[in-house]
């Protein structure tokens, strides 16, 4: 079958599949909208949890992110897996205690203040639409580079498709959905993985083929590196000979140390990741569920770091010095006597993601470091060179002699997105159509999955937070006038207030969707993590206590990223040398202190709020508090 | 259940936690980022050992940290009669 109907054919399935689900988890009460009912068996959630996690961003960027950064890249794989252990030690079992619905929740009633909660719920609606942005974008680029439909239509589409899933089923039906859209991902993942291991180091497992030695000899543009050297030592040379950095050679400690801290932190605290563990039935399920999510996510992210070096040494091997016009007419050999297929590079290039200038007009591809560019290529319309390569009009000129002196003799002549990495894989490595069509559907259900979740979180902080907890709040008894079928009416009306938002900002993206990640996971772990850790190990802490370590800390580190990221400011000016990236580290730190001496200089907390404490921190009884 | 017993359930929670914390510390941000360099010394089969724990090694020793932690929770609240 050809490639583009098999693409439609399994994305097609797979769709059908969560559809069906949707129809047939449809949730009938608020407690089944926001919590699923609070019945959802440890393991499942634990697949739909990883599911929900993985996003566009780990499933389509991370490969490609440490496969350029080399070392460093590994503070995101520990801080995105080692925050799960914090999650499951220091706070998903006390909040299922607890028994509520959102993150609010737990702030509003533990600091007994309308004004945390109310700061709880703008932090988790920032915090998850600058997410949810991303995701949609990533659901957009899937769709015009698979389906060949354009970006917007491609989004579109993917609003449509969480919109029957989300505002039919509530959390009830993007559980199940994610339960079978995890399914659909680790197989897109770890196939085309182990055929990249088989191919490149003739090992089958990817985890080991980090280990292995490489299956083919390659030139690098430099020197051959031949067959049987070990994988890491192949890549160390080669990248070393062109010019970059040493791909296993750490660079600053410091900055990785902070950076890594704060996405465990942030990880944590992130409002879409903690609910989770609210619809699950007993604390214990609450603990061996963060396990299950952590076996889940760690098949995935064990094979990332192999991943990563598989395509870059595939990448030099298979586009250094090759003869443009014969590399994308398929006209080439690789050693082993297969076709080097180029066509990929045509596609990319077509899509603006992947740039070549022939600087010193060889009519033949290197790449180097350095750029090739001014900044991001800029494309002449659709005007074509003779040999068939996009046209560029802010090219860099002739290689100049310093570049060939540090580059061992090689000029760097093209741009590549980092975001292609992953997507492009399979087809750099001419694998079988059908890997290529399970890569379209896997990235689809990344995208899809996490934006359910991060949705769902809107919508409750909006109508159960805002509306039922804050503004219907009957003064006197302290409950909500909203009857159950208005608010589930609501959370309904606000999803799709939410699924609008986001898709206009997936088709209008703010130019700046990588820099705002880091924006998440910092006011993440400055604001919610240490909020909940001093809600349940800290008794003595008080509503001005949490207020105030909230608000100097979520103002800390957003005043700091603002103006390093968005208002320019220059990079000697970091406070101890600290990248924005990495700042949440100071503000969690900030916040943990302000609270401490603030609660400390003002009365101690209700007898009933402690009474509520030693409650959280005792297993026994969750059951009964869910139906408060 | 009285205050008593309470306060002594809570206390070795948390000591149980603490130390198995401190694994995750060394795992995860000692061996794979404060003392990456030194352990970058040590190569198996062309893999750094530094590079190897940030790159893969933490993520296996988190996964048996979180079921350590369930075993041993499970059998605190045994016996203290807290389970469910």
């Amino acid at each position: 079958m050809e490639l583009q109907s098999l693409i439609y054919l399994f994305v097609g399935i797979t769709f059908a599949i969560y559809i069906g689900i949707a129809i047939w988890a449809k949730a009938g009460s608020t407690k089944e909208f926001y919590v699923a009912g609070g019945g959802v068996p440890p393991v499942a959630n634990g697949m739909a949890t990883a599911a929900d996690w993985m996003s566009a961003a780990s499933f389509i960027s991370l490969a490609g992110i440490i496969a350029f950064k080399g070392s460093d890249g590994g503070a995101y794989l520990m801080g995105w897996t080692g925050g799960y252990v914090l999650l499951a030690m220091l706070l998903a079992p006390y909040l299922r205690k607890f028994g509520k619905f959102t993150v609010p929740d737990f702030v509003g009633d533990r600091y007994y203040s309308d004004i945390a909660r109310t700061v709880a719920v703008v932090a988790v609606i920032f915090i998850s639409f600058t997410y949810v942005a991303g995701q949609m974008r990533g659901v957009g680029i899937v769709f015009s580079r698979f389906l060949q439909v354009d970006v917007n239509t491609g989004v579109m589409l993917g609003m449509g498709i969480v919109f029957i899933y989300s505002v039919l089923g509530g959390m009830k039906g993007i559980t199940y959905t994610q339960v079978a859209q995890y399914v659909v991902m680790i197989f897109a993942f770890t196939v085309p993985a182990i055929f990249l291991s088989l191919q490149v180091t003739d090992t089958f497992l990817p985890q080991a083929g980090l280990f292995a030695q490489t299956a083919f000899e390659f030139n690098d543009g430099v020197r051959s590196i031949p067959e049987g050297t070990y994988l890491m030592h192949a890549l160390d040379q080669a990248v070393n000979d062109l010019g970059f950095n040493n791909y296993t050679e750490p660079g600053s400690v410091f900055n990785m140390f902070m950076l890594t801290i704060v996405l465990m932190a942030g990880t944590a605290g992130l409002p879409h990741v903690i609910v989770r563990f609210f619809t699950v039935p007993t604390v214990k399920d609450a603990r061996i569920s963060a396990g299950w999510a952590l076996v889940f996510i760690a098949i995935m992210y064990t094979t990332i770091a192999s991943v990563a070096a598989f395509s870059r040494v595939n990448l030099i091997a298979n586009v250094q010095n090759v003869d443009y016009k014969q590399f994308i007419n398929g006209e080439l050999k690789k050693a082993d006597g297969s076709t080097n297929d180029g066509n990929w590079f045509k596609t990319w290039e077509q899509g603006g993601l992947l740039a070549w200038n022939d600087r010193n007009g060889d009519g033949k591809i290197q790449y180097a470091n350095g750029a090739a560019f001014d900044g991001k290529p800029a494309f002449d319309g659709k005007k074509t060179a003779e040999d068939g390569h996009r046209l560029t009009t802010n090219g860099k000129g002739a290689p100049t002699e310093a570049e060939l002196k540090a580059n061992n003799g090689v000029a760097n002549e093209i741009y590549v997105d980092r975001d292609i990495m992953v997507l492009a894989n399979p087809e750099i490595a001419n694998l079988p159509g059908w890997v290529i069509a399970l890569m379209a559907a896997g990235g689809l259900a990344a995208a899809l999955s996490t934006a359910a979740g991060l949705l769902l979180v809107i919508s409750s902080s909006i109508s159960h937070d805002l509306f039922g907890q804050v503004i219907f709040k009957d003064k006197a008894t302290g409950k909500s006038t909203l009857t159950e079928k208005s608010e589930l009416r609501l959370a309904r009306g606000a999803a799709v207030v939410a699924i609008l938002v986001a898709g206009y900002l997936g088709i209008n993206p703010p130019g700046f969707v990588a820099q705002v990640v880091a924006f998440a996971f910092g006011l993440a772990a400055a604001s919610f993590f240490p909020v909940i850790i001093l809600g349940v190990f800290d008794k003595r802490m008080n509503k001005e206590g949490a207020i105030a370590g909230m608000s100097v800390g979520l103002t800390f580190t957003f005043v700091y990223i603002v103006y390093f990221v968005f208002m320019g400011g220059a990079k000697e000016d970091y406070l101890f040398g600290i990248a924005p990236t990495g700042i949440g580290t100071i503000g969690m730190i900030i916040h943990f202190v302000v609270a401490y001496f603030v609660s400390r200089a003002t009365p101690p907390p209700p007898q009933e709020i402690q009474d509520l404490v030693e409650n959280i921190r005792l297993p026994s009884g969750a059951g009964q508090a869910l139906d408060h | 259940m009285n205050a008593e017993k309470a306060q002594a359930y809570w206390k070795e929670n948390i000591r149980t936690i603490l130390g198995l914390l401190v694994v995750w510390f060394i795992v995860s941000l000692g061996a794979g980022v404060l003392f990456i360099n030194q352990l970058n010394a040590i190569e198996i089969s062309g893999v750094k050992l530094g590079f190897w724990f940030a790159q893969q090694g933490s993520i296996y020793a988190f996964v048996i940290l979180i079921f350590v932690y369930v075993y041993k929770m499970g059998k605190i609240d045994e016996k203290y009669g807290v389970s469910e």
